[in-house]
């Protein structure tokens, strides 16, 4: 579904990503780990069309989506969420749902219409609300949600494109344990319901990483150190000993 | 906590344009009320003032549309009289070497000249922002100052040019009657009405809330699949439209276009006004258009030196009350329901 291509970015002279092929298919929950600096947020940023890569390619669906940026890639089915928060400050949690429902349904050119009375948008934006547990909040102002409820809003905003593929930067950093799980429930349940085929997360809690993964990306300054399943990555010395900081489990 | 797409100053929160801050209904009897007063205004006023109200008329239309711009898509403007002075010498020229001297497709005609202006500025400016996007429109702004100054032979450089008055809705002109304090006004009144009433219409629509979407956060937007320079394009587009319309009006009701009307001093004078009035209101900008005409012919007509008073005014507001006059307003009212 998504693949990437020997995929290189370079800042200058300091090496992001150093090569990285990866494929990701079709019902997949993927977690990218590493430590900090090792690329993850660069190799999300190529993957979403965020950053051309310097070299190499990366194919969505048959089509080479290598720097299309985000507004295409939106419109093939593919969304992302931030690492950290990313909202509209200013706007009611209803409004940043009924925008993403906008764009899904091509109605943000839209001038003359009435918001108010879009019903299909608003029952959309109420919908995603409700998946979320945002219901109770439709009126409060997304700068005023605490952090566990931004980083919700954050997530269900691009949930609400109705997206193939999801990749998500770090959905639960800077949230308390509780909230994690709570958070992670929520979205595989949302994922199920919305018809999400794929995620992608960049995650440094490796319970969830555990919890979760149908499969484990180890990234090492800039390289693919491990790609296996949970139970493969458990094994593997030399990625739990340097990227998980745990010992590895012998004859599993 | 707090990013960078927040625009907080000290402890007082700025609120933007999609606050609900009084209830619709009496917004709604406000506003009619306003309507109803600026109807009655020819019966008391003298014809001085009545006259002073022109300038009043444009340069509320003109807000409108820049406040589209500032308040609802982020994008400061310090050019924006640059579309004042393409309406208002579209109209002049329009005039004066085509004839035309029907109110109706002037006001048409120049508002397709603004936007004949807005694309090519427009494209080019909205894949900039903050101070970039002001500087380049300051900078266009200045560069057709300069043409109209210096390409003496079509503009009459810094004499200008005189414009005469339009026939009103086919009918109206100008015999027998006192036609700028008279029929004009209305005029005026009822553009107004009708201009503010699309923008009302525009900023609570789709395009509305992706615009403010844009504003809040462009990289977001992006992700969410919102084409950003498009959305800020189209925005950039409607403000010129209604600079130009101001433009007409501000020309017709003077009898003379001049190169100062699109000075940068000028492109100054709205952003003061929206300040003033408070950027963050819908109705602001018009509160700010009154606020400043008055002021500026009060103080003017006591002291010379009256732009250190509006210096002094607008450094106030700035750091006491960034929401503005409609900031103030609904603050002192909140207090008097509680």
């Amino acid at each position: 579904m998504l693949h990437a291509v020997d995929v290189h970015k370079n800042y200058g002279d300091y090496v992001a990503v150093a090569g990285v092929t990866l494929f990701i298919d079709e019902g997949e929950f993927v977690s990218i780990v590493g430590p900090n600096g090792a690329g993850k947020t660069t190799l999300i940023n190529v993957l979403t069309g965020l950053l051309q890569p310097t070299a190499g390619h990366v194919h969505y669906k048959g089509h080479d989506i290598s720097g299309a940026g985000p507004v295409k890639l939106a419109q093939l089915g593919m969304a992302r969420s931030f690492q950290l928060v990313a909202v509209f400050a200013e706007l009611t949690v209803m409004e940043v749902l009924q925008a993403a429902s906008l764009t899904r349904l091509g109605r943000g050119m839209r001038l003359f219409h009435s918001l108010g009375s879009d019903r299909e948008v608003r029952e959309n934006a109420e919908h995603i609300a409700s998946l979320f547990g945002l219901q109770d909040q439709l009126g409060v102002k997304s700068g005023q949600l605490p952090q566990g409820n931004k980083k919700l809003l954050d997530v269900a905003s691009a949930f609400a494109l109705y997206p193939e593929i999801i990749l998500l930067d770090e959905p639960t950093s800077g949230v308390s344990t509780s909230d994690k799980h709570r958070i992670m429930e929520t979205l595989v349940v949302a994922s199920k319901e919305i018809g999400i085929k794929s995620i992608i997360q960049v995650e440094h809690d490796m319970d969830i990483v555990f919890g979760y993964s149908d499969r484990i990306v180890a990234l090492y300054e800039g390289r693919v150190l491990a790609d296996g399943s949970p139970q493969e990555i458990e094994c593997n010395e030399e990625v739990m000993r340097n990227i998980i900081g745990r010992e590895p489990v012998r004859n599993a | 906590m707090s990013t960078p797409t927040e625009r907080t100053t000290g402890s007082t929160e700025v609120k933007h344009p999609d606050g609900k801050g009084i209830g619709l209904w009496l917004k709604l009897a406000l506003v009619l009320l306003g309507i109803v007063l600026l109807a009655l205004l020819p019966q008391v006023l003298s014809r001085y003032y009545i006259i002073l109200m022109m300038p009043f008329f444009a340069y509320s239309i003109a807000l409108l549309g820049l406040n589209l711009l500032f308040g609802y898509t982020g994008l400061i403007s310090f050019g924006h009289a640059l579309f004042i002075g393409v309406g208002a010498y579209s109209a002049a020229f329009l005039m004066r070497d085509g004839g035309l001297e029907y109110m109706e497709p002037l006001i048409l005609l120049s508002l397709l000249g603004a936007v004949i202006v807005a694309v090519p500025v427009g494209l080019l400016a909205v894949r900039y922002i903050g101070i970039y996007f002001g500087l380049l429109t300051l900078a266009f702004g200045m560069l057709f100052y300069s043409f109209l100054l210096k390409f003496y032979s079509i503009t009459s450089g810094d004499q200008g040019i005189r414009v005469e008055k339009p026939i009103l809705l086919g009918f109206i002109d100008t015999t027998g009657i006192d036609y700028l304090t008279g029929p004009f006004y209305y005029y005026c009144l009822g553009l107004l009405v009708v201009m503010a009433l699309v923008m009302w219409r525009i900023v609570k629509s789709p395009f509305g809330l992706t615009l403010r979407c844009v504003r809040d956060n462009s990289v977001k937007a992006e992700s969410l699949g919102i084409g950003v320079y498009r959305y800020r394009f189209y925005a950039f587009l409607i403000s010129a439209i209604y600079g130009g319309v101001a433009g007409v009006i501000l020309a017709v009701s003077v009898g003379q276009v001049d190169p100062t009307m699109s000075y940068w001093t000028s492109s100054g004078n709205l952003v003061f006004m929206t300040l003033l009035g408070g950027f963050t209101s819908f109705f602001g900008p018009i509160v700010g258009a009154g606020a400043f005409i008055l002021l500026q012919d009060q103080v003017m007509s006591l002291w010379e030196y009256w732009r250190l008073v509006f210096g002094a005014i607008l450094a106030l507001i700035v750091i006491f009350a960034p929401s503005g006059l409609m900031g103030l307003l609904t603050m002192g009212w909140k207090k008097v329901v509680r």
